[in-house]
């Protein structure tokens, strides 16, 4: 539960670094930092000798295959997952402290027809979800910034829908609204884009884009597929073959470049819309076991 | 005095509260609608609606417990329900998480366990039970002051926990691994709902009977969620419904010769199809008048 004392310090701190943005002080620390660190799960190195630095306000892409530890980074970053090797910082504090100033958007199956919510009550449950009382009508301040939330992801037309009645992209942008409500500052999102088809997608990176620069937040986001993000990203994080990569995606998604990572022929090729393609990479052994490890 | 049904609402009321009885049926009634209504509308977004099940059918293992020990009936029920409750509890997560499919294997396994236990206490008891009609269907005769006693204590118990943990809870309902991630103790919260759940079903039985707790608990939340996905105006419509159909029920009863289970199940039945008819005949009306949604 968020104690009020330590919310309010949070916010302060928040809204300090709005006013001042980090380019002002080129000392600023980065927004995560992983050295060396090393998570195993059941037994087994999902990943190791991972060494990470995002700085604020980036918008990230985290990639790789299926099983590779995506999911499991976020968890780390999140602190509901231990390192058993190296160290980790968010926001220059332990994950767990800083675990307010985080908006996280987990990996889900839609809502469907019988959620019998509006969108702009999971939008408001975003805000205030974590507090005791009852889910009723609170202050008007409140009410504003849910307002204001979904104004900025462009969901006032169906917010007052039934969640359970809005298509993929809209209960994307409602669950992103509801993940930026809070003004956290950074926003984590378990592949946002997987169920979407490829328009929403497109329309799904550019609306976090403009979040990213407009609200100078950090993003991290996992995605198989990182064509609709390639316009869009600063940054791509690589996870594959028990080790972390990470720089700008012209450098990591490059058939070098994960070839080493991978340790075997990788191809990476282009096609004449500039979309790229991994070809040749192997999938992770144990298919999806990272996502229901939840220890 | 035979009551007679009138057209004068004055005089049928002064009948109905002539006998002491009655009017404990009504304190009864009324008390337990409130309760069984609020956690119903919970259980039903929750879709627990199995586990209120499970849980009423705890009430026959705990009325013959309380045969063959000698202790009363309510206890009986209470300590059943709440004990199939935390059983419930213990099994249905799967690595920290709501495990759906696990989760209806459990309640399934609890209730023939349950109802073997009952039908072990039946034998070992060695009679029949009294008032087996009464246990499956439900009566108003009987209820003593104290028990009205008891049910308000437990109603006053059960709407506290709502008041304090309602937001919160809905939150993880709708939304678990981001309640979790914000800090809602998920976990404690589930526990903490399926022995509410339990109380309410127990107090439920002790007027509908066994086989009928669903025209209270189920019914009125399934009906009003067909009407309106505003939180405040569902949650108020499925307290006024279950209100109306322990009333109309009761006032039928008295003044027939049916019983009080048949009337309240009959009535719950009407209120959800005709609130499921009306929902359709809106959905048409607006299909027809505005032009379909696009993502």
């Amino acid at each position: 539960m968020r104690p009020p004392a330590a919310s309010s310090v949070a916010v302060a701190v928040a809204d300090v670094n709005r006013r001042e943005p980090a380019r002002l002080d080129p000392v600023a620390s980065a927004a995560i930092e992983l050295g060396g660190a090393a998570v195993t799960v059941g037994g087994r190195t999902i990943w190791s000798e991972a060494t990470l630095e995002i700085d604020p306000g980036e918008f990230v892409a985290v990639l790789g295959p299926n099983g590779a530890g995506k999911s499991t980074l976020l968890r780390v970053l999140l602190g509901q997952q231990p390192l058993t090797a190296g160290t980790v910082s968010v926001l220059g504090s332990a994950p767990r402290a800083a675990k307010q100033e985080i908006g996280y958007l987990p990996q889900r199956h839609a809502f469907d027809e019988t959620t019998r919510i509006r969108g702009i009550d999971l939008v408001r449950l975003g805000l205030d979800g974590a507090r005791w009382g009852l889910p009723l009508p609170g202050r008007s301040a409140d009410r504003r910034r849910v307002e204001e939330a979904i104004e900025l992801v462009g969901a006032g037309d169906y917010a007052r829908r039934p969640i359970g009645e809005c298509s993929g992209g809209e209960q994307q942008r409602l669950l992103i609204a509801a993940a930026l409500v809070s003004r956290p500052r950074m926003l984590f999102l378990d592949e946002p884009l997987d169920s979407l088809d490829l328009p929403n997608q497109t329309a799904v990176a550019a609306l976090l884009n403009r979040i990213c620069r407009a609200e100078a937040m950090t993003i991290l986001l996992v995605a198989h597929d990182v064509n609709p993000l390639l316009a869009h990203v600063d940054r791509v994080v690589y996870v594959a073959a028990g080790r972390i990569l990470s720089g700008p995606p012209g450098q990591v998604i490059r058939s070098e470049t994960l070839s080493e990572l991978y340790g075997s022929p990788v191809e990476v090729l282009q096609t004449s819309d500039g979309r790229l393609v991994v070809v040749g990479q192997p999938e992770a052994p144990h298919h999806h076991s990272d996502r229901h490890a939840h220890p | 005095m035979n009551p007679h049904f009138s057209l004068n609402p004055v005089t049928d009321f002064h009948q109905l509260i002539v006998y002491p009885f009655m009017v404990n049926a009504l304190e009864a009634g009324t008390i337990v609608a409130v309760m069984a209504s609020v956690v119903g509308w919970f259980m039903v977004l929750r879709r627990q609606t199995f586990a209120g099940h499970t849980l009423s059918l705890m009430s026959f293992p705990g009325a013959s417990a309380a045969a063959l020990v000698g202790v009363s009936l309510s206890l009986g029920y209470f300590s059943f329900c709440v004990v199939g409750a935390l059983a419930i509890a213990a099994g249905s997560r799967t690595a920290g998480r709501r495990d759906f499919g696990q989760e209806s294997a459990v309640i399934g396994t609890v209730q023939a366990a349950g109802l073997a236990l009952g039908f072990l206490f039946l034998s070992l008891y060695g009679g029949i039970l009294e008032n087996l009609e009464e246990l499956l269907f439900g009566s108003f005769l009987g209820i003593t002051t104290t028990q009205v006693h008891t049910l308000a204590a437990i109603t006053i118990g059960v709407l506290v926990f709502f008041l304090v943990a309602g937001r919160p809870l809905l939150y993880s309902t709708v939304d678990e691994l981001a309640a979790d991630a914000r800090g809602v103790p998920v976990r404690l919260l589930q526990v903490a709902f399926l022995v509410m759940l339990g109380l309410a079903v127990g107090a439920t039985a002790q007027i509908t009977g066994v086989l009928l707790v669903f025209a209270l608990l189920v019914a009125p939340a399934a009906a009003a969620q067909q009407l309106t996905a505003r939180i405040p105006l569902s949650l108020g419509l499925t307290v006024l419904f279950a209100l109306a159909i322990i009333w109309v029920g009761l006032t039928l009863a008295y003044f027939s010769a049916y019983s009080l289970g048949f009337y309240v199940a009959t009535i719950a039945f009407a209120l959800y199809i005709a609130c499921r008819l009306s929902r359709t005949a809106v959905e048409r009306i607006g299909r027809t008048t505005a032009a379909p949604a696009i993502a």
